[in-house]
């Protein structure tokens, strides 16, 4: 009993590092009222799935992230310039994210195996 | 018109080259911001199968000052957004369907044609799907459309004047609220306000005193935090603390926390003629609205992050308010049109 909760201990913590490994870590930007990736204007983004988005501001003003997709609904709240705050994406699907205070901002992530 | 244009494209690619180059030579960040605020940057967005064509406009007009779209026949468009009045109606907040008086004030449809999102809470994405909306809100113009559009097909005229707008498409809610967004995105600024013409470089256009007040504007006031561009406005929806207010505003429409009391940021331009001011009239004059934004908004309740207490002296407080005054454009003459029979 004790060596099996052992192995199932091991393998579970063998997944969870694996996953950690493999996962990515991105950055999206705001930066006057778009996304911003790599330096340039995005409505669109594909990730795999346990990847990482972390959204930063890069504006003088508050933003705000959120989504109500179907796999994933999230609000971020709103943080200044300069501040990152993270979202994992666990469900493959596609996953609309807004600003709720400049909603001409928008990017679709696509989340893929 | 064609060398016009040539001439707005030659000046805005001159612009973009001074800008960079303003930035390099470590010019006053103000000398660069003036152009932020400078005509025609935005385009307006026109549906591909309402694009302006004379006709609509005529119509749209004629429907705009017709008050024989509401139920009592006594209420047109242009009762509320009245042409002598800024497009508004000068009061704290509207008046509809016998005389209800509304909880939110009417805004002016001066430059409506840019906003991204139509009434105080954004719940209308154009102009087209706004227009019939007061014409049948109980409180408003109280009217039901199956029977506006029995009104109107007895009215003999405006059988022609659907039919060159809208070839084959007939009198429907429809063809009704496309012919009164090309009438409504016709009334925009022509840019002849003293900003205008100083930011165009005549150095007298404004006085000391608004030249101050843009710098606070743009800078230690932060209002530019939202009020930015040609039109003055971020397309935005923020909660700037109100008094006496416990509308929901943008919140009714999308359910995300920092939404609840935020309403849309109005534009500047021809701020003079409008007030009261606020989506709820809270402010009878301009100084009482930079009284509020010294403060830091008054209610604090779900209050926007961008809303700081500015410790403004007197004389910066007088600077604004004169800078606000600067915004409004040369008045000129408006035309009614005569009612189709």
């Amino acid at each position: 009993m004790k060596i099996k909760s052992f192995v199932g201990i091991v393998a579970g913590g063998l997944i969870l590092c694996s996953q950690t490994i493999l996962a990515k870590e991105f950055i999206i930007d705001q930066k006057d009222k778009a996304f911003i990736v790599n330096g340039k204007l995005a409505d669109s983004y594909s990730v795999k799935v346990g990847d990482k988005i972390n959204f930063r501001n890069m504006d003088p003003w508050f933003h705000n992230i959120f989504s109500l997709s179907d796999i994933k609904t999230f609000d971020l709240g709103s943080y200044p310039q300069g501040e990152a705050r993270p979202v994992v994406f666990d469900k493959v699907g596609r996953v609309e994210i807004e600003c709720a205070i400049h909603p001409q901002m928008f990017i679709e992530v696509d989340v893929t195996d | 018109m064609n060398t016009k244009k040539r001439q707005v494209n030659w000046l805005h690619y001159i612009i973009s080259l001074l800008i960079p180059i303003a930035l390099l030579l470590n010019i006053p960040a103000s000398l660069a911001a003036k152009t932020d605020y400078m005509l025609g940057q935005q385009k307006m967005k026109i549906p591909a199968n309402n694009q302006a064509t004379p006709a609509r406009i005529a119509l749209g007009k004629a429907l705009f000052f017709d008050p024989r779209l509401s139920g009592s026949n006594w209420i047109s468009c242009g009762t509320c957004h009245n042409p002598a009045l800024g497009w508004s109606d000068g009061l704290p907040t509207g008046i509809g369907e016998g005389q209800q008086v509304l909880h939110r004030s009417t805004p002016t449809i001066l430059n409506t044609g840019y906003n991204r999102h139509q009434f105080w809470d954004g719940r209308e994405r154009t102009l087209e799907a706004q227009a019939t909306g007061p014409i049948q809100a109980g409180v408003e113009m109280n009217q039901t459309m199956g029977v506006l559009i029995e009104e109107l097909e007895l009215i003999k005229g405006y059988k022609p004047l659907f039919e060159a707008a809208y070839p084959g498409e007939g009198i429907s809610e429809d063809t009704i609220g496309k012919a009164i967004a090309n009438f409504e995105r016709t009334i925009v600024s022509d840019y002849s306000a003293p900003f205008d013409h100083w930011v165009r470089g005549k150095k007298d256009a404004i006085s000391a005193s608004a030249k101050r007040g843009f710098e606070l504007f743009d800078g230690k006031a932060r209002c530019n935090f939202c009020h930015q561009g040609h039109n003055f406005t971020d397309d935005g929806f923020h909660n700037i603390g109100l008094p006496n207010t416990d509308d929901p505003g943008r919140y009714a429409i999308a359910k995300i926390a920092i939404l609840k009391g935020a309403f849309k940021t109005p534009t500047l331009r021809d701020i003079a003629r409008t007030p009261p001011y606020m989506h709820n009239g809270a402010y009878a004059t301009l100084e009482a609205v930079v009284e509020h934004y010294n403060e830091g908004g008054k209610n604090k309740s779900n209050l926007s992050p961008n809303m700081k207490k500015l410790n403004l002296s007197k004389q910066e407080k007088a600077d604004l308010v004169s800078f606000l005054n600067t915004l409004t454009d040369k008045q000129k003459e408006f035309s009614l049109p005569i009612l189709p029979n």
